[in-house]
């Protein structure tokens, strides 16, 4: 039985230039435990499938089914991290996430036990020094930890990250590469992750799903990644099997499905359009 | 919805103060000192130099009440404004002595003798009508507040009731305050009829009016800010499946109290305008009937009183909206914000 059943989606957006068809019959199967990366060009409807999948764009076809149930609204069960983090300015780090786990586990956890929850999952991302200090207060890095800390803590189904170190300088990219693999060492996530970076996905993937152009862009190419964890990227680095992969994911985007006017490492925006979805 | 920010670095720039700037910089002094001088110094001797330019202006200008009132002219009448306030005092504590006596003996005399308390019926004091003044402004401010805020946080939250109260709200907007002021006064006066008022009806006159300039900056600033909460917390919001109350409460004031505050400040400031306005024109108690009184009075002191009036307005402005800020500071998340 598949874990999260990704059905043939497509979305048509509803533009002043009529409408336009960002995707078209995306199917990919996922199984529990399973790190999957997203990858393609910017614009080619990468994020608005994660949205699909959160729940917070509907698809005009085709269907998301989690556990053989159908996704139609956006839940705690598939938890999102944001690209730009999005904690809430005023609270303090504790309270950012203290606020999911309130949330979620309002019937389920006495006040002690949310409490440790929120501290246990602050910990998860070494974030525990800085728990009263409000996001303005920390860096780019750390803003990104606890937005990781606060999907951890909704202990969801799925998580969902939409380029979640897009924003980040490689310095601090690679750190939190390597605690995201610590993490998913432990806890043993499904994780479906857009980025924009093939070391990333390489590293951290099970598998990567290469994306066509858009629009009616659909999933091109789908690589195992069948490299032994623990991984480190030093070890890694000479390893032709690596090489390997990382050629295959470079060869598809740069060839295949080449975009000339825009690079591939480019940190763009969300591509996902603020329009209204047809039907 | 902005305020029209003053930044000294930019709209203001002398070769002579970029070079007095340059030496300080230049010379090492301590940080304390340049600061000092920035923020004490300078301001000082603008304020010289303004005195000194309308010294100077003032005695060539003739008027029918003659020659307009120097700084020196001023400050003697701010001066005598305040002993004549002292004077007035004292005279109102001694009738109260008085009458304390004379009650006391009454009922020596007679046990149940019917004593009256009265209360003292003098001229109202420079100091009162600004006291007066305070008063109804807070009261006109505190009542729009009250009204504006719950309508803004609706109107952002719900896109028909925006396009449904915008023309209105564009529309009275505009309207000056002595245009409603007919209106209040003669509305007042027919709905609020009462033996034993317990306020005058020239104190809600004035209130409404401010009440009615008070409201618009307030409810567009918290309708924009509530519309504007950014999208990416929404969908936090969605995601966690918070109720409507706690997305209310957790997320959208919060977002948007910079701009309810930005708002409420600009209304403030038109509150007080609009306040001396109404009492200048409905002879309301306050600051603006001081002033009227004084040019009607017509001696040689007016003039100086009515300019002493004008700094009294202006420092009572700046002080509510210092006060309006610091008040901001304490409730806002914000501290990055830019607060001028």
């Amino acid at each position: 039985m598949t874990y999260l059943n990704i059905d043939h989606i497509g979305i048509t957006f509803d533009t002043d230039h009529g409408p336009l068809n960002v995707l078209n019959g995306v199917a990919l199967k996922v199984d529990k435990g399973e790190f999957v990366s997203l990858i393609g060009h910017s614009g080619c409807g990468k994020s608005t499938v994660l949205n699909i999948v959160a729940g917070l764009l509907t698809a005009s076809t085709g269907g998301v089914l989690l556990e053989n149930r159908e996704v139609n609204e956006p839940g705690p069960d598939r938890a999102v991290v944001f690209q730009n983090h999005s904690l809430l300015p005023w609270l303090s780090v504790y309270d950012n996430v203290r606020l999911a786990v309130d949330t979620v586990f309002k019937h389920s956890k006495s006040k002690q036990e949310r409490h440790d929850w929120t501290l246990h999952n602050l910990e998860l991302v070494h974030m525990t020094h800085a728990l009263q200090r409000r996001p303005d207060e920390i860096s780019g890095g750390m803003k990104q930890r606890v937005g990781i800390a606060r999907a951890l803590a909704m202990e969801p189904k799925v998580l969902l990250m939409d380029e979640p170190f897009g924003a980040l300088d490689s310095l601090t990219r690679t750190h939190m590469q390597d605690s995201l693999m610590d993490i998913q060492a432990r806890l043993n996530n499904t994780v479906i992750m857009i980025t924009h970076d093939v070391d990333e996905a390489v590293l951290l993937s099970d598998r990567i799903v290469m994306m066509t152009n858009g629009p009616s862009a659909t999933v091109g190419e789908i690589l195992h990644i069948d490299l032994p964890r623990p991984r480190h990227r030093l070890h890694l680095a000479d390893d032709p099997k690596y090489n390997h992969y990382r050629a295959a994911v470079l060869k598809f985007l740069h060839e295949r499905h080449a975009q000339p006017d825009v690079p591939v490492a480019a940190t763009a925006r969300n591509e996902a359009p603020r329009l209204r979805a047809v039907g | 919805m902005t305020i029209a920010l003053f930044n000294p670095r930019t709209t203001f720039r002398s070769p002579a103060l970029d070079r007095l700037q340059a030496c300080l910089q230049s010379a090492q002094f301590p940080r304390r000192v340049v600061g000092l001088v920035r923020h004490l110094l300078i301001p000082l001797i603008a304020i010289a130099v303004f005195l000194a330019v309308w010294a100077a202006a003032a005695k060539n200008i003739q008027t029918s009440l003659g020659e307009l009132p120097g700084p020196r002219a001023v400050w003697q009448q701010a001066v005598s404004l305040y002993g004549e306030h002292q004077a007035e005092r004292a005279k109102a504590d001694e009738f109260y002595a008085r009458q304390v006596e004379r009650n006391a003996t009454k009922l020596a005399e007679d046990p149940n003798a019917e004593v009256r308390v009265r209360a003292y019926t003098g001229k109202p004091t420079f100091i009162d009508q600004i006291g007066t003044s305070l008063l109804t402004v807070a009261t006109g401010f505190i009542i729009a507040s009250l009204i504006a805020i719950p309508v803004g946080i609706v109107c952002g939250m719900s896109a028909t009731l925006y396009s449904a109260l915008n023309p209105l709200i564009q529309i009275f907007k505009p309207v000056s305050p002595l245009a409603w002021l007919p209106l209040v006064t003669m509305v007042v006066s027919a709905l609020y009829v009462s033996d034993d008022p317990m306020f005058a009806k020239s104190f809600l006159t004035s209130a409404i009016t401010v009440t009615l300039c008070c409201l618009w900056p307030t409810i567009i600033n918290t309708t924009v800010g509530v519309a504007s909460v950014s999208k990416d917390l929404l969908n936090v919001s969605r995601v966690l499946r918070l109720g409507w109350f706690t997305k209310t409460v957790k997320i959208v004031l919060p977002s948007a109290i910079p701009l309810m505050f930005t708002g409420m400040r600009l209304s403030l400031g038109i509150g007080w305008m609009v306040l001396i306005a109404a009492e200048m024109l409905a002879q309301n108690p306050g600051l603006g009937k001081f002033v009227w009184d004084e040019f009607q009075n017509g001696s040689s002191n007016s003039l100086a009183r009515i300019m002493v009036a004008v700094f009294a307005i202006g420092l009572v402005g700046f002080a509510l909206d210092r006060g309006m800020l610091l008040l901001q500071r304490r409730v806002s998340w914000d501290r990055n914000a830019v607060l001028r």
